[in-house]
């Protein structure tokens, strides 16, 4: 064992509270974020065995999963999700937690919310009962989604037992060819160590293309590490970091920011400093990617063909041509001749005002293909403020996008944004699982660009080759 | 906690790889505030016609898998989202275990909170349990968490890992959130170290 560090072992090894003998560790947990799926049954479990949330203050609840992203004010149809919301209002009052609800101007998807109101901070331990908390990462916090009985254990304790879990390095040389995003990277490497590459880990991603990203990049790529089956991942803090977090609601401010940045500058790992497994790539080789087929690791670049199944060994074959017969697509077809229905630029992987500003240059001055219906979901109500301060939401409703509230939306269709059965989707989110969108629809995951140039050409085109106005 | 000692049952194949939470509970049916009633909506795009009826050749339906309690599916069982709903649905519908090659990390965990075994058995064993299941009428088998080991009535025996404590609370049915509480004296020694930034005290509403 190395006496050089890593940063998720700083970060562990900071929170852990206690290590009983035979037992998993117990660490401490910094942030807690609540949402309304996956809590009610903890609060519930908290009532029937008579205990109290330990830190309230610790604990922040949105409202983002299943609320609509029509105009707000307009009343929820679906009377379960309705009942679900206001369980989460009802819970928050009764156990003292700050929630940011619909009609609150800081409302939004929670992995939207949490870096941009400072509360996440590098070096914390933050905690969400939703897959895609491994955003927080990107700011050198340990960030993992945990189920519903690990949120209750939270809210009783403010800790966790874990097993400790493996590290592992991604390291990107080189730099991104322009047109060349985050989310490409985040697929690419999907698509080279599979859908179950990083189980048990802790990725570290790093090199000059992860260091030459800014905070929304890091954070999509972050986002997307449970897609390779990582418990997390993670960004040592940099500058980059600091200057994002600076002057954040939540933020330490005044001599305490001094004193929390010099911290922080000790958080990154040390040279030498050794990991379970270690994965180099070369950023000039990638490209814009699509996925094909039903999982994130089913990827191809966008000058590339949907993969030809003769040549596939046995197992993959069958995984292959289910995929392909879900996905309505012949093997061998290029994926530049994906026509497409329909288009979702939103989601916590690709919904922040970067996202927003990359896709609203390509749709400036152009106009959504016939065929497409192109929807603009903003990731939070501060995203939504800030494109419109910019004109970006004109940009889109000029080029025949819909602009709308904040939330979920069509990454997972809870509320009533889904495909209809055989729609076809380019997507800006993270699962291209079957049904995800909404039962018999087709996701193709892509970048904020290659969305919104698939909406206004109809089908995928290679954004290198777009012709900005 | 349910305690999970032994248990023998019917074994139901399904041969599929990265078989994700979505599919095993679709996302409609997360609207409920309640841990119960997930079990009729298992598998359901994959179960049911869009039409709501119950679609001909989907291997739980049919009539040699009724009553199982063991699943056997392909690698990278229960990836995509932490929905523990997903368990839910499983034990609701009767299962207690599934035996795979590989699990996501959060699916796993979520299963040994309530009562509910990921048996991890190598590549080839699963396999084999996978084609037994398949060739073997009312095909059961053991599952001894006692002595990590699966075996059945043909000859088949293969050992699991599992974590020592893990193990040890799913042989008791122990609640975990008690057992972290035992550590109230050092939780609260962390707390007097580290106490709740201002910024995030009550009285900024």
């Amino acid at each position: 064992m190395s006496s050089k560090r890593t940063l998720f072992e700083k970060i562990w090894n900071a929170h852990l509270v206690a290590q009983p003998s035979g037992r998993s560790p117990i660490i401490y947990i910094d942030l807690h974020l609540v949402h309304e799926v996956t809590s009610p049954q903890a609060f519930e479990g908290l009532r029937v065995s008579g205990r109290k949330l330990r830190q309230p203050s610790r604990t922040v609840a949105t409202v983002d999963h299943n609320i609509p992203t029509e105009p707000r004010g307009t009343p929820i149809i679906d009377l379960i999700a309705a009942k679900q919301i206001a369980a989460l209002q009802a819970n928050c009052k009764e156990f003292g937690v700050r929630l940011f609800d619909m009609d609150s101007p800081d409302q939004g998807i929670v992995h939207v919310i949490g870096p941009e109101l400072g509360l996440t901070q590098p070096g914390m331990t933050i905690v969400c009962g939703d897959s895609h908390t491994s955003t927080h990462g990107a700011f050198g916090a340990l960030a993992f989604g945990i189920g519903t009985s690990e949120v209750e254990h939270v809210m009783a304790t403010q800790c966790l037992a874990q097993q400790t879990p493996k590290t592992m390095k991604i390291d990107v040389r080189g730099r991104l060819e322009e047109g060349v995003t985050a989310k490409d990277l985040a697929l690419g490497i999907i698509g080279q160590i599979g859908t179950d590459g990083a189980t048990g880990h802790v990725i570290e991603y790093a090199g000059s293309a992860v260091r030459a990203l800014s905070m929304e990049g890091r954070m999509t790529l972050c986002n997307m590490s449970i897609e390779a089956g990582a418990r997390a991942g993670m960004v040592a803090p940099d500058e980059t970091t600091f200057a994002y977090v600076k002057g954040k609601r939540f933020a330490p401010s005044g001599i305490e920011w001094e004193k929390a940045v010099e911290r922080w500058r000790c958080l990154p790992s040390e040279e030498g400093a050794t990991f379970d497994k270690v994965v180099e790539m070369d950023a000039a080789q990638l490209s814009p990617f699509v996925t094909w087929g039903t999982n994130p690791g089913m990827v191809a670049p966008v000058t590339g063909r949907v993969p030809d199944t003769s040549g596939l060994k046995e197992s993959d074959r069958h995984s292959t041509e289910l995929a392909l017969q879900y996905m309505g697509l012949e093997p061998g077809k290029r994926i530049e001749d994906i026509g497409i229905d329909r288009v979702f630029i939103g989601s916590c992987t690709n919904s922040r005002i970067e996202d927003l500003r990359a896709a609203a240059r390509v749709a400036r001055g152009h106009h959504v293909s016939g065929n497409v219906r192109a929807m603009v979901v903003p990731g939070s109500q501060r995203v939504k403020h800030a494109a419109e301060q910019e004109g970006l939401h004109q940009i889109f409703l000029d080029a025949g996008f819909e602009w709308r509230e904040s939330g979920c939306s069509m990454c997972l269709g809870m509320n009533p944004d889904i495909l209809q059965p055989g729609e076809r989707c380019a997507s800006t989110s993270n699962r291209n699982f079957e049904g995800r969108q909404g039962r018999g629809g087709r996701t193709h995951l892509v970048s904020p660009m290659m969305a919104a140039a698939a909406a206004i050409a109809g089908h995928f085109t290679d954004i290198r080759n777009w012709k900005f106005q | 906690m349910k305690p999970f000692r032994t248990h023998r049952g019917r074994v139901a194949p399904l041969d599929r790889v990265n078989i994700d939470t979505d599919q095993i509970i679709p996302k409609q049916f997360l609207k409920r505030i309640e841990r119960t009633g997930f079990g009729e909506f298992l598998f359901h795009d994959w179960r049911f016609s869009a039409e709501g009826k119950k679609d001909a050749g989907f291997v739980l339906d049919e009539p040699r898998y009724k009553g199982a309690s063991i699943l056997v599916a392909g690698k990278n069982f229960g990836c995509g989202s932490s929905r523990e709903h997903a368990i839910w649905a499983l034990a609701d519908f009767g299962f207690r275990a599934v035996i795979s090659s590989s699990f996501a990390d959060i699916f796993a965990n979520n299963g040994t909170k309530n009562g509910f075994l990921t048996v991890l058995l190598r590549e080839n064993e699963a396999a084999d349990v996978m084609r037994r299941a398949r060739e073997i009428e009312d095909y059961q088998l053991t599952i001894d968490l006692e002595r990590c080991e699966v075996r059945d009535d043909q000859g088949f025996r293969a050992n699991f890992p599992i974590d020592e404590f893990v193990r040890h609370c799913m042989l008791e049915g122990l609640d975990d959130i008690g057992l972290t509480l035992q550590h109230e004296p050092e939780i609260a020694a962390y707390e007097s170290l580290h106490p709740v930034p201002s910024a995030l005290q009550p009285s900024k509403p």
